[in-house]
């Protein structure tokens, strides 16, 4: 393991990006940051910049009309970035894949390393989520 | 453009929000906002049309799924709307059950809210304890849906699930508990100094203005204006129990937050009073319906940020052939034009939070630009961070004093 991986396992910083969700999985996002799960104590900090960050934790279809921001956003994500789909609809569209504005699903347009399925899945699945990218990091 | 509009302050895009996320455009000169524009569709994900290719039944699950915080919100106004076209009449225990799971996820909306009202003001303790006691009301939706979030509870003619008798009591026993914390909270707000200068007379919107505008929720209520959708136009058990309409006169972000927190506790009035009947009420928590027959119906619901309303046409079929939805954000989010006008940036976040557009606020990318070149000079984090030290220099003052 080189330097930058070791450091990189103790301290995650993820951004969160929404791109046409339900805000559900946004909030387990969130709870998972907040004092009953927090997911500082692995060294995971919710990013304030894409430029901070190391992980994106994406959300939602990927509407028509995020698609390019998407793209644009995980280019400016310092390497190496590592993308992480939260919820059926990043996963696979979900309950929305038969509609209009999909562009998605989010592997479709940048490539994805962790998925984490459920609608929403439950903080814990999002932490173990988050772990067994660690793993696969180490 | 016009010469005075010297500066753009674009918010958004990534706001979900209902089926409408947006997109802000501060026109500022210096520090004040001299104009605002909206432009939405960044979240649009088609559920309109979608619901056109589902049945009935199915439609509640996703409609649930338009907003994850008012994810009970809007089937019970879908629920109602279909109810309404069918004629079918709900059995009682039903619909104690709906105005339960309302009036908690009234809660926990509303204490999200706070927490992230707290965190742009920059005191992050409000935010991680307003998060820390919204967590037992999540536990009892787990307990009695089977969910922390889309809890999938309500169905065309009652409710999907009982409530166990076994539960009632663990439930109360959540809500005593979280009675203090609440009042705790609520004293916090009223009775800080610094809160008090910093919120007092921001963001004046008034009764007017909610008029023109057509404003609902506690947006509204907090001008002065006593609208509600649960005691105008009752629905489930709102009109089985007592309670009353929290109004505010001052129409500032300071009101806003006073009426949500006093909800709160009028919601736990409701729900204990709910608890009562469903113990005397051992009745069917369904009525079965077989066919929707062809014909309109409307429904409407009071969310957390106010009035959800639902229109469905039936041409018989298994499914709606048009279903129209408008969410309280909707009307509430306009609004920003009377009152942000003529306040500081630093004030905007607040302001634009104070509506509870959604709390994917605090994610949101903004940025300002310099209008005739459009260069970048602050982006979402600095108006945040402006916000916050706003705050911190209040403090500092009102310490020296
Ligand atoms: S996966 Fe489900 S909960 Fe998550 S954003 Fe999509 S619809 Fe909402």
């Amino acid at each position: 393991m080189n330097l930058l991986t070791k450091a990189l396992t103790k301290s995650l910083w993820v951004f969160h990006l929404s791109t046409g969700s339900c805000n559900n999985c946004d909030i387990e996002i969130l709870d998972c940051l907040t004092p009953r799960y927090d997911v500082e104590r692995f060294g995971i900090v919710l990013a304030g910049s894409i430029k901070h960050a190391d992980v994106l934790l994406v959300t939602g279809i990927g509407t028509r009309k995020n698609a390019k921001r998407i793209q644009k956003l995980y280019q400016q994500m310092p390497k190496p970035g590592f993308v992480v789909a939260i919820g059926a609809c990043s996963c696979s569209g979900g309950i929305f894949r038969d509609g209009y504005p999909m562009a998605g699903p989010i592997s479709s347009l940048i490539p994805v390393d962790v998925w984490i399925p459920g609608c929403p899945p439950k903080p814990e699945a999002i932490i173990a989520g988050l772990v067994s990218l660690l793993g696969k990091l180490k | 453009m016009e010469k005075k509009k010297k500066v753009v302050v674009p918010i958004g895009p990534y706001h979900p929000l209902l089926e409408e996320p947006e997109y802000f455009a501060l026109y500022c000169d210096g520090e004040m906002v001299v104009d605002v524009e909206w432009e939405a569709g960044y979240n649009h994900r088609g559920i309109e049309k979608l619901c056109e290719s589902k049945s009935w039944d199915q439609v509640t699950f996703l409609v649930e799924r338009i907003c994850g915080i008012c994810s009970t919100s809007h089937p019970i106004a879908y629920v109602n709307a279909v109810e309404d076209l069918a004629k079918v009449e709900i059995p009682e225990r039903a619909r104690y059950i709906r105005s339960i799971i309302g009036e908690l996820e009234r809660i926990h909306s509303h204490l999200l809210w706070v927490g992230l009202a707290g965190h742009f003001l920059g005191y992050n303790t409000v935010f991680m304890w307003a998060w820390k006691y919204r967590e037992p009301v999540l536990d009892i939706f787990e307990l009695v849906t089977g969910n922390r979030q889309s809890y999938a509870m309500m169905k065309i003619g009652g409710v999907r699930r009982d409530v166990r008798d076994e539960d009632i009591p663990v439930i109360r026993k959540v809500l005593d508990e979280l009675k203090p914390k609440l009042e705790m909270l609520t004293q916090a707000v009223l009775d800080d100094p610094v809160l008090a200068a910093r919120l007092k007379g921001v963001g004046v919107l008034t009764a007017q203005d909610v008029k023109d505008y057509g404003a609902v929720g506690p947006t509204a209520r907090a001008s002065g204006v006593k609208i509600d959708v649960r005691k105008d136009s009752p629905c489930a058990a709102y009109d089985l129990v007592a309670w009353q309409v929290i109004t505010c006169q001052e129409g500032d972000v300071f009101a806003k937050a006073v009426v949500r927190l006093l909800e709160c506790f009028e919601s736990i009035k409701i729900i204990e009073q709910c608890l009562d009947n469903l113990g005397k009420n051992k009745g069917p928590i369904e009525v079965e319906v077989r066919e929707i027959p062809p014909g309109e119906g409307i429904g409407h619901y009071e969310a957390p940020r106010g009035e959800v309303f639902h229109y469905v046409r039936s041409d018989g079929t298994n499914r709606p052939v048009r279903h129209k939805i408008r969410a309280p954000s909707f009307v509430n989010i306009p609004t920003f034009r009377a009152s942000c006008l003529g306040q500081t940036i630093s004030d905007v976040a607040i302001i634009l939070a104070g509506v509870d557009p959604c709390y994917c606020c605090t994610e949101r990318m903004l940025t300002v630009y310099q209008a005739d070149n459009r260069r970048k000079i602050m982006d979402g984090r600095e108006v945040i961070r402006l916000c916050q030290e706003k705050t911190e220099k209040l403090r500092e003052k009102m310490r020296k004093r």
